[in-house]
């Protein structure tokens, strides 16, 4: 088709536009963050006494274990859980009930983290509280993350059951398999790859999600030793402290989030790695 | 060891009765919410101000400012998205470097925490640009954050225009611009506005990157530079930092979810009208 300088130019630009993004989102994390391991090196963030901005130290390892051990616990209950209702949705429930429980589905991955943390807060907090106090909890973090990720496990992998060759399902039936063995033996197997890279993925945005978390999970910065205990994570202590931070508290914030954003990157890396091996 | 066939009836049972329990969890959230927030809900709450930190009054204010920051957002999103999703689908070849290298940037954007997204915004909108706290500056971060999905909902749906719309362009000699316009585009609008809805669905369920751009203030916003608090921002707010404020906080929330319901079915119906093409 005869092609234009001006059009190739400008799709070129938005291209690159969006590149640049990603780029400068990069450096701002980088730039804001170097003045603090500057100052006080990078083995601060493991070496310091504990998180007291006020007199300087930053030690970030209670928040980066609160953060773990959250996002894993919610991907923990969410990952098998949603590989069965994906099960179900697609090979067990009637066609009526499988298109309502999809549409369920695709309107709960909408709803806004901040009503999941609003309904943690009035309901799961006060009821964890009537048998283990104080109630706001990893627990209660874990248990709202997993609510908030079940949706989207479902969706991708019920996407990844979709792609089963149509031809061995029915040389399956033609073999007279039953439908657990179908699924146990073909299905399960050929999707394994797509449905890690989507926990994968989901585990990213565990890691990432504030509001729910910073409203359940009673922001007191310290190793959890218990599911029963309050924690922090570190997308809440910047949400919470961004506001009044000043000097080298603000570096130190930026380098919670560029720590959050590296981890980003590489879960992303590895889930579409994981993919990419799938279709080579 | 079980028969395959006993392994079967057991799984039926267990897997419909997941099913059953995990439903149980929408219709409670929904229950819990309708109870808290349903006797406050009326009108009045939808156009009045907020008084008292948001204790009673209403939202009017708040539902303008969510607007504005949508239309920003929006303003920005769709030429900018537009014009990425054709670079995809037309400058170059799904499987070329310079295609896969744009597609991986997508996916760590779309990856990136929100947080993350609300500090960027905050250093380089609010501080670099000199936007402060203000409606513009949270549109603009929305906008970087839901364009990967706008971008890649957007693409689909221009590589699923039919190959022969080309070859009849390259028949008839067309330029590839009176193509893009003419043609390409217009085939493409009900998946592009899907894509659009879809985007706005994520931007209005956001929270955690306007608190550090758009700001808290309750007022209603007269320019773009004004602060203005979302109606997400607000049921956090009163949640969290106003003693009291569960109802009108649970009020906010039915009529976010709502919103969002509304959206998500015109999203649905559009991809349906697409789809069979």
């Amino acid at each position: 088709m005869r092609t234009s300088k001006t059009l190739s130019s400008t799709l070129n630009a938005g291209a690159w536009i969006t590149v640049g993004i990603l780029f400068l989102i990069g450096c701002f994390m980088v730039a804001k963050s170097l003045p603090l391991f500057e100052a006080m090196g990078v083995s601060s963030l493991w070496n310091d006494s504990g998180w007291h901005p006020s007199e300087g130290d930053f030690n970030v390892l209670p928040m980066l274990a609160g953060s773990l051990v959250i996002a894993f616990g919610a991907v923990l209950v969410a990952g098998p859980l949603g590989v069965m209702l994906a099960i179900f949705g697609r090979y067990y429930a009637p066609k009526w009930l499988a298109s309502v429980y999809r549409g369920l589905m695709e309107l709960l991955s909408g709803v806004p983290s901040v009503v999941y943390g609003f309904w943690g807060l009035i309901v799961l907090v006060p009821w964890i509280s009537t048998f283990a106090p104080p109630g706001a909890s990893v627990l209660a973090g874990i248990i709202v993350l997993a609510i908030m990720v079940l949706p989207l496990v479902v969706l991708t992998v019920d996407t990844a059951f979709e792609q089963t060759p149509q031809k061995w399902l029915v040389a399956a039936d033609a073999l007279a398999l039953q439908r657990w063995s179908k699924i146990w033996r073909i299905v399960l197997p050929h999707s394994l790859p797509s449905i890690f890279s989507g926990v994968t993925l989901q585990t990213g945005r565990a890691l990432g999600e504030t509001m729910a978390v910073l409203m359940v999970c009673g922001n007191i910065v310290q190793v959890p030793s218990s599911l029963f205990e309050p924690t922090r994570t570190l997308t809440a202590n910047i949400a919470l402290e961004m506001s009044y931070a000043t000097d080298f508290h603000v570096n130190a914030l930026f380098v919670s989030g560029l720590i959050l954003f590296l981890m980003t990157v590489l879960i992303v890396m590895v889930g579409a790695s994981v993919k990419r091996k799938q279709y080579a | 060891m079980l028969s395959a066939h006993r392994l079967e009836l057991v799984m039926k049972g267990v897997l419909w009765l997941t099913a059953s329990v995990v439903l149980i969890i929408p219709v409670m959230m929904a229950y819990d919410l309708m109870i808290n927030g349903f006797s406050t809900l009326s009108l009045e709450f939808l156009v009045s101000e907020p008084r008292n930190s948001g204790r009673a009054g209403g939202i009017g204010p708040l539902i303008i400012s969510t607007g504005l920051i949508l239309f920003v957002c929006l303003s920005v999103v769709i030429p900018l998205g537009i014009t990425c999703a054709l670079y995809l689908s037309e400058s170059v070849e799904e499987s070329s470097a310079s295609g896969k290298r744009i597609s991986l940037v997508l996916d760590i954007l779309s990856g990136v925490p929100s947080i993350i997204f609300g500090l960027f915004g905050y250093v380089f909108f609010a501080q670099v640009l000199g936007f402060g706290f203000s409606i513009l500056s949270g549109g603009l971060t929305l906008a970087c954050m839901a364009l990967p999905l706008f971008v890649r909902l957007t693409e689909q749906s221009l590589r699923h225009s039919p190959s022969s719309y080309r070859q009849a362009a390259e028949a008839l000699n067309l330029t590839h611009v009176g193509f893009i316009f003419k043609i390409l585009l217009p085939s493409s609008a009900t998946g592009i506005a899907a894509a659009t809805i879809v985007a706005t669905g994520r931007a209005l369920a956001e929270t955690a990157v306007l608190i550090f751009t758009a700001g808290y203030v309750t007022r209603q916003p007269e320019s773009l530079l004004d602060s203005g608090r979302a109606l997400s921002v607000h049921i956090y707010d009163l949640a969290m930092n106003v003693a009291g404020g569960t109802k009108p906080a649970a009020a906010t929330a039915i009529i976010l979810v709502m919103f969002l319901i509304l959206i998500n079915g015109l999203a649905r119906y559009l991809s349906k009208r697409w789809l069979p093409r």
